[in-house]
C-alpha cells in the first residue's frame, strides 16, 4: 500500500479530540511543543451547529431518534451506536454496545457533565475486598490534577467530607428543583444520602466562559460554550498556542514503529479522499477511547510486535468494563396538575446520591450512585407514553386530554451507575472476518456480567423502588426478574468503556507503567479510559481528564529533562 | 400561565441591539461574561427568530398514507384528542401531518399502522357494515369504547387494542409537541434563564417542600 507521508516531524502526535486528547493537546502545546491532532469526524462548533433552544415542533420529526441521533435529532454528538461503513461485531452469546462519537470533541459532546472525583478507596479495592486489582497510583497522586482540573474546567457541587466521595474546587452549586426536594424527603427517610450533585456547567462565569443561562439542553452543545466539552474549554487555548494542526477525518489505522521499537508515529485514512497517509511523531499519544485505541494497538502488528503494539502482556482489549445501568421511573400522584413554572435548570439532576452503604454487609462487593430526574421537560419525542400506565386504561376524548394535563411532569426516574468489576470473559479482539469501510479490521466483542453486577442490579431496583414508593407513588415497570438480569442493561449500553490497556507496576499483566506510557513502547502513551484498572461508578470522564493531564504533564516533564 | 422566568425587577425593559445579541450567542470561549436577564432573553429571541427564518412554512404534502387512510387518521385523531376550552384538536395542531411524516421517517412503523387502519375498518364493517370514516358518531364511539380501553380483556379484540394504543401514543406526541400543545401542558422553559433562583413557592407548596 502506497504511503503518502508527510515531511514534518512533530513532537507529538495524538489520537482523538475527546476529553483525553484535548486535555493533552492543551497540556503539550502550551509547554511548547508541536502537535498534531487527529480526529475521525468532522469540525463542529456549538456556537454554530447546535440546535440548542429549538423547539420539538420546529423539526417535522419533534425531536424523535433517527440512526445517527440515537438520543434524539437535537443531540450534539454525531456517531452513535451504528455508524455506516464502520461495523463491529459480538462473539456468540454476547451483546456488547458500542456507542462512537465522530466529531471534533468525540463524545464529550455526548455526556450528563456529571463529573465525579475517584475517591482513595476506588485505587486500592483489590486490598480491600479481594477483587480486581490495584491501580499503581493513588488519590494522593492524581488530587493535584483534579484540583486543577477543578478550576479550569469549571464544577459546581457541595463540601460534603464524604470519606471516598472527594469534595473538589466548587462553584455554587444551584438550588434544587422542587421535585428534587421531595425526592430528597424520602431519600432523608430512607438514610440514603442525597447531595448536590457535580457537574462541568459553569454556575459563575470562569476563564472568560459565561455562567450557564439554564436552558436544560446541555446534550445538544451548548452554543455559550457554559459547560465542558473539548473544543469548548480545551481546544481553543491549545489552538491559541499556534502549536496544534488539527486534521479532521482522520480515521487512525496503525501507530508506526522503527524497528528499535519505538514509535514513529501514525498512518491514517483521510476520509476524504480514502488514502492513506503517515504522520511523523517523536512521541505519540493515543486518546481514541478504550476500545478504538485497542483496535489500534492490536491492529499495529509488525515482526517486533507480532501480536500488537504495546502488547507483550496480552492484555490489550483485556480488563474491559461498563458502568452497570438500568432506570425506574416512577409516578408520584403528589405531583399531579404541577405548578407551571420553569424547571428546565443546569440540565442534569441538580442532586444526585453517592454511594452510601458499606458492601461488608451486602451481598455484592461494590457500590453505584443514583442519578434522578423527572419533572416538567420540553414536550418531546414519545411525551406521556403508555398514558395507560398512569390512569390504568388509555381512553379517548376530552377525559383523555385532562389526564394527559393531569399526568404531564408527574413523574421522576432514578437511575443507577454501578461499579463492574473485570471479568476474563468480557474483552474486545480483533474480529479475524471483518473490516470496516477503510480496509481497517473490526473489534469483535465478548460481554459478560457476573453475580457480582447482578445482584448489585437487584438492590438498585429494590431502592429504586422504595424511593418511589416513600414519595407515595407508584413505578411504571414491574420488577424484572433475575432471568432479566434485574434489567441491567448491555454492557457498553451506559458509555463508561475502561481498562482496555490498563496500567500496572507488572508489564506482564499490564499494558502501561503509572504514568500511562506503553511498558514495551517508551515513547508511546495513552490518555483515555483505556489505563483505568477498575471502573469506579464515578463517570469516568473527570478521572480520563486528571489523568490525561498527569500524562501530558509528564511528558513535557520528561522531554524537558531529556528523559524521553 | 403562570411563568418564573427569573426576570431580575430592573432588567424588563433593557433593549440589545441584534448585533450585541448575535455577538454573545457566537461569543467564543474569550469573551468573559454574565448574563443580565435582558440579554439572555434577546440572545433567545434572536436563536428562535434565526431559526424560523431558516424554515419557510409550506403545505403540507402527504407521502404514506392514502386518501381513505388519511380521512381515518383525521377522524381518529380528533376523537382522541378533540377540541376543548383550553386547546385546539388534534387536526388543529398538526398531527395526521406529523403521522404521514412519521411513517416515511421510521418506516418500520408502516406495516403495523396500515394494518392498524385496515383492522379498524373491518371491526366498524362487522358491526355497523360502513367503513370508520362513513360511521356515525355513535358508531364510531361504540367501537371505540371496545378498543380504546387497555382494560377490556376481550382476546378477540386484543390487536385492536394494541393499535390503538400507539396510535394514541402518536398522537399524544404529535399533539403535545406541536406549539398548540406545550402551550396547553404549560411548558414555561426553553427560555434564558439569567439567573437560577429555584421553583417558585407554589410549587414548593404544593409538595410541601421548602429551601
Amino acid at each position: 500500500m502506497q504511503i503518502i507521508r508527510q515531511p514534518k516531524l512533530y513532537d507529538v502526535c495524538i489520537v482523538g479530540s475527546g476529553a483525553g486528547g484535548g486535555m493533552a493537546a492543551k497540556v503539550l502545546c502550551e509547554a511548547g511543543a508541536d502537535v498534531v491532532m487527529l480526529e475521525a469526524g468532522p469540525m463542529w462548533d456549538a456556537a454554530k451547529d447546535s440546535k440548542m433552544s429549538a423547539w420539538s415542533y420546529d423539526s417535522p420529526r419533534r425531536g424523535a431518534a433517527t440512526p445517527s441521533k440515537p438520543f434524539g435529532e437535537f443531540d450534539g454528538c454525531l456517531g452513535g451506536w451504528d455508524i455506516d461503513g464502520e461495523p463491529y461485531t459480538q462473539a456468540a452469546g454476547s451483546t456488547f454496545d458500542w456507542f462512537r462519537g465522530r466529531m471534533l470533541g468525540g463524545r464529550t459532546n455526548h455526556w450528563g457533565r456529571i463529573s465525579l472525583r475517584m475517591g482513595p478507596d476506588d485505587f486500592r479495592r483489590k486490598s480491600l475486598d479481594g477483587l480486581g486489582d490495584d491501580w499503581p497510583i493513588g488519590y494522593d497522586d492524581i488530587k493535584p490534577y483534579y484540583d486543577r482540573l477543578d478550576r479550569l474546567v469549571g464544577i459546581f457541587g457541595s463540601i460534603e467530607h464524604l470519606p471516598n466521595e472527594p469534595d473538589g474546587v466548587f462553584l455554587p452549586a444551584p438550588k434544587p428543583r422542587c421535585y428534587e426536594l421531595l425526592i430528597k424527603q424520602a431519600a432523608d427517610r430512607l438514610k440514603i444520602t442525597c447531595i448536590a450533585n457535580r457537574l462541568s456547567i459553569l454556575t459563575q462565569p470562569l476563564n472568560g466562559r459565561p455562567a450557564c443561562h439554564y436552558c436544560g439542553q446541555c446534550g445538544r452543545g451548548c452554543a455559550t460554550h457554559s459547560n465542558f466539552s473539548s473544543p469548548s474549554v480545551l481546544l481553543p487555548p491549545a489552538l491559541a498556542t499556534g502549536k496544534l494542526r488539527l486534521i479532521t477525518g482522520a480515521m487512525a489505522r496503525e501507530v508506526l514503529t522503527d524497528p528499535s521499537g519505538l514509535a514513529t508515529g501514525v498512518s491514517y485514512v483521510n476520509k476524504a479522499d480514502r488514502r492513506d497517509y503517515a504522520v511523523r511523531a517523536r512521541i505519540v499519544v493515543l486518546a481514541a477511547s478504550a476500545c478504538e485505541t485497542a483496535r489500534l494497538l492490536l491492529n499495529s502488528t509488525s515482526g517486533r510486535f507480532p501480536d500488537g503494539v504495546a502488547n507483550s502482556s496480552g492484555a490489550v482489549g483485556r480488563n474491559l468494563t461498563d458502568s452497570t445501568g438500568l432506570g425506574v421511573t416512577g409516578h408520584i400522584p403528589k405531583m399531579e396538575h404541577g405548578v407551571a413554572h420553569n424547571e428546565d435548570g443546569a440540565s442534569g439532576a441538580h442532586l444526585y446520591m453517592p454511594w452510601w452503604l458499606d458492601n461488608k454487609n451486602l451481598d455484592f462487593p461494590r457500590g453505584y450512585h443514583i442519578e434522578l430526574g423527572g419533572g416538567r421537560r420540553m414536550p418531546g419525542f414519545g411525551v406521556l407514553g403508555a398514558i395507560q400506565r398512569f390512569n390504568g386504561v388509555g381512553g379517548y376524548g376530552t377525559s383523555l386530554k385532562e389526564d394527559y394535563r393531569r399526568f404531564y411532569g408527574a413523574t421522576v426516574n432514578f437511575a443507577g451507575r454501578g461499579e463492574m468489576i473485570p471479568n476474563p470473559d468480557t474483552y474486545c479482539e480483533i474480529d479475524p472476518n471483518v473490516v470496516d469501510a477503510y480496509g481497517i479490521p473490526v473489534l469483535r466483542f465478548h460481554a459478560k456480567f457476573s453475580d457480582h453486577e447482578v445482584l448489585q442490579a437487584k438492590h438498585m431496583q429494590e431502592t429504586f423502588r422504595e424511593l418511589i414508593h416513600t414519595m407515595g407513588g407508584t413505578p411504571l415497570t414491574p420488577m424484572p426478574t433475575r432471568a432479566e438480569n434485574y434489567g441491567l442493561e448491555n454492557v457498553g449500553r451506559i458509555i463508561h468503556e475502561v481498562g482496555t490497556t490498563r496500567m500496572g507496576s507488572d508489564p506482564s499483566t499490564s499494558v502501561l507503567n503509572a504514568n500511562c506510557q506503553a511498558h514495551d513502547v517508551k515513547n508511546l502513551f495513552i490518555a483515555d479510559g483505556g489505563p483505568f484498572v477498575s471502573n469506579a461508578h464515578k463517570n469516568c470522564t473527570w478521572t480520563i481528564l486528571a489523568l490525561a493531564m498527569r500524562t501530558a504533564d509528564h511528558i513535557a516533564r520528561a522531554r524537558n529533562q531529556g528523559t524521553l | 400561565m403562570v411563568s418564573n422566568r427569573m426576570r431580575r425587577p430592573d432588567a424588563g425593559g433593557t433593549r440589545m441591539s441584534r448585533r450585541r445579541a448575535l455577538a454573545l450567542l457566537t461569543a467564543g470561549p474569550v469573551a468573559a461574561m454574565t448574563w443580565t436577564s435582558a440579554e439572555a432573553e434577546q440572545a433567545h429571541e434572536h436563536a428562535t427568530q434565526a431559526r424560523a427564518q431558516a424554515q419557510p412554512a409550506s403545505a403540507y404534502k402527504r407521502k404514506f398514507f392514502t386518501a381513505h387512510e388519511y380521512a381515518t387518521v383525521g377522524v381518529l385523531v380528533d376523537l382522541i384528542l378533540p377540541r376543548d376550552e383550553r386547546s385546539g384538536s388534534a387536526t388543529e395542531a398538526g398531527v395526521p401531518e406529523f403521522m404521514d411524516f412519521m411513517m416515511v421517517d421510521q418506516p418500520r412503523r408502516q406495516v403495523a399502522m396500515r394494518g392498524g387502519l385496515a383492522l379498524l375498518d373491518t371491526l366498524s364493517q362487522a358491526r355497523c357494515g360502513k367503513r370508520f370514516v362513513s360511521a356515525t358518531d355513535p358508531e364510531r364511539r361504540a367501537l371505540l369504547d371496545e378498543i380504546a380501553y387497555t382494560s377490556n380483556a376481550d382476546p378477540g379484540l386484543s390487536h385492536a387494542i394494541a393499535f390503538f394504543s400507539s396510535f394514541r401514543d402518536l398522537t399524544a406526541t404529535g399533539f403535545f409537541t406541536s406549539k398548540m400543545g406545550v402551550a396547553d401542558l404549560q411548558y414555561v422553559g426553553n427560555v434564558f434563564v439569567a439567573d437560577w433562583t429555584g421553583c417558585p413557592d407554589a410549587a414548593l407548596e404544593k409538595l410541601g417542600v421548602k429551601y
